[in-house]
């Protein structure tokens, strides 16, 4: 077998292998013991010790959530699905909110890019708002959005305060990577494909579209990744403050309820979508750079 | 009056101290169907005066008329071949050149356009590569590809920016042939930067030295009276040539070079006295340099 596929293969699971024991020795283990007690009856007790008590270990885990990933879109109740109907959720959630980002972010970024009056106006305010947290966007969103309220004939709520705040952090949150890649790159355009442009006597619209895009493509999809990859973060911050149904919903509720062994299933699902969507992005990334 | 003219042209950039006068005093006119060749250093500010030709930069004094009109932007009525071709990566061959044919004959049907691109791909022999994109090209199918997108243009003027600067001394050679070639078949006027004397003398009708800069101007023209075509294995034995040559650059070594500059300044010497090893460590600050002007007393013998 070849070496170099060998330790791409192997040496991840050595990785893995070693968390998975670290994570086994800090996990507190139940312990049946056979106590006399008061009365003098023979009772069975049983304790949890261990480093930390609570936490379940890698089998326990799989042996609570095993109906949750064996029933991957099971719905029982709005908080209780298979964890696959939650990413969903979330997905959907996300989506709609990335493209919100996209969508503003990006003729932003060029507004930057091609205007340094423009740069200078709005540069601060943008340095300022990039740092701020998920956590602290999600209440402004419930007050801007507080008069929001789409409901169907039955009078069910379809898109409340609560959804339109949720998609306002992560458009917010998730918005910058985008307008700042984009900046960067349309700044970043080599003279020459200007000039081109010029001596053509291309029409605005034309240079755009035949010029600019084309030629910041590389940087804006760099963008696009980053974005999604904080976009992703935020669900789960926005779910958790909001109680909607899906990932980070369901960790908040699990962990109100002290199920450990569900919050670890989300935090594992979490993780691995997260890593999912970086690699469709980038596999998308690679190929308009190829260009 | 002159097809293509520059009067009194003068152009500098930066502002205050810093300001260097690039060109000065630039008078030339251009007869319409000439190849005049400019030929000067590197860093003279040639690409200057064909961007000021272009219309990508305006002169600071003085004019430049094509026809009598003043140019002050750039126009497809003059085609630019840029020194580093100046190609769009992300599309073919037939796109880049059929970009440029669709924005100055927007009228044509298409099946016209069509056809006009093909011809201009045809004329610089890239047929089998029309469907390939810039970086799958070697810098000489680049370069002719900006040329036949030139070309396809129709302008009256053709500005060719240092075009084979950067290719190996095969492929320029390949590369003249086929400029000269076209310049047979289309007579537009055309407007040749170059480094290479050799390569204004086989391609121009007349060679202008552009003297080195700062403050480049152009040097007495030479007309470059050799039959058509010319042929560079025997043009090297031609007395004309030999003569042309001389000239050429005679003026660019002699008048027209590069000129001594006299600077002067002032020498500061560093405020700082070597270290003295004998003085004490001071706790957390150590030795500190010592200032000239710090040392407030200074004691000097003197041998009796």
């Amino acid at each position: 077998m070849n070496k170099t596929k060998f330790d791409s293969i192997l040496l991840p699971f050595v990785g893995i292998a070693a968390c998975v024991f670290i994570w086994w020795c800090v996990a507190g283990k139940p312990v049946t013991k056979q106590v006399r007690d008061d009365f003098g009856d023979v009772v069975t007790v049983t304790s949890r010790v261990g480093i930390s008590a609570d936490l379940p270990g890698p089998i326990e885990t799989w042996h609570k959530t095993r109906d949750y990933i064996l029933k991957p879109f099971e719905k029982r109740g709005e908080l209780d699905q298979g964890i696959l109907a939650f990413t969903w959720l979330s997905l959907k959630l996300v989506a709609q909110g990335y493209c919100i980002a996209l969508l503003v972010g990006t003729p932003i970024g060029f507004c930057l890019g091609l205007s340094k009056t423009f740069s200078k106006i709005f540069d601060p305010i943008i340095q300022i708002l990039r740092p701020v947290s998920p956590l602290a966007w999600l209440p402004l969103g419930m007050v801007l959005f507080s008069s929001v309220k789409i409901s169907d004939a039955a009078g069910h709520v379809l898109f409340g305060a609560i959804d339109a705040a949720a998609l306002f952090t992560i458009a917010v949150c998730a918005m910058w990577p985008t307008v700042l890649n984009t900046a960067v790159g349309v700044r970043a355009i080599p003279q020459d494909y200007l000039n081109v442009a010029k001596v053509l006597k291309l029409s605005r619209a034309k240079t755009l579209c035949k010029v600019l895009v084309p030629a910041t493509l590389p940087y804006m999809f760099t963008g696009f990744r980053l974005s999604l990859g904080i976009a992703w973060l935020v669900i789960v911050a926005a779910e958790m403050l909001t109680g909607r149904p899906g990932v980070g919903g369901f960790l908040w509720q699990q962990y109100n309820a002290q199920s450990f062994a569900h919050i670890i299933l989300c935090i594992l699902t979490i993780g691995v979508v997260g890593f999912v969507l970086d690699r469709l992005m980038s596999v998308v990334e690679r190929r308009f750079k190829a260009v | 009056m002159a097809f293509l003219e520059l009067k009194k042209v003068r152009k500098g950039f930066g502002a205050g101290e810093k300001r260097t006068q690039v060109l000065s005093d630039i008078d030339i006119a251009i007869e319409e169907g000439e190849f005049v060749a400019i030929v000067g250093y590197s860093g003279a500010g040639k690409t200057t005066l064909i961007s000021l030709i272009a219309g990508l930069l305006r002169p600071d004094s003085g004019s430049v008329t094509l026809k009598g009109v003043e140019i002050t932007e750039p126009g497809p009525d003059r085609g630019v071949v840029f020194q580093n071709y100046s190609l769009l990566p992300w599309m073919t061959v037939y796109e880049n050149i059929a970009l440029a044919v669709d924005q100055i004959f927007p009228n044509w049907s298409p099946e016209k356009k069509k056809q006009h691109t093909e011809k201009y791909i045809a004329m610089v022999n890239l047929s089998p590569a029309r469907e390939k994109k810039p970086g799958e090209l070697s810098g000489g199918m680049r370069q002719r590809v900006s040329v036949a997108r030139a070309l396809a243009m129709e302008p009256q003027v053709l500005l060719l920016d240092e075009p084979l600067s950067a290719l190996d001394a095969l492929t320029r050679a390949t590369l003249q042939d086929e400029i000269e070639r076209i310049w047979e078949k289309e007579k537009r006027t055309v407007v040749l930067i170059t480094n290479d004397v050799d390569e204004g003398i086989l391609l121009a009708d007349r060679i202008v030295p552009l003297s080195a800069g700062p403050n480049a101007t152009l040097g007495p023209s030479v007309r470059v009276d050799i039959e058509r075509p010319r042929d560079r294995k025997a043009i090297n034995h031609d007395p004309r040539y030999k003569e042309i040559r001389r000239e050429v650059i005679g003026y660019l070594l002699g008048d027209g070079g590069r000129k001594r500059v006299k600077v002067s300044k002032t020498l500061v010497l560093p405020n700082l006295l070597p270290e003295d090893l004998d003085a004490p460590r001071q706790w957390f600050r150590g030795r500190q340099p010592r200032r000239r002007d710090e040392i407030k007393h200074e004691a000097v013998e003197i041998g009796s």
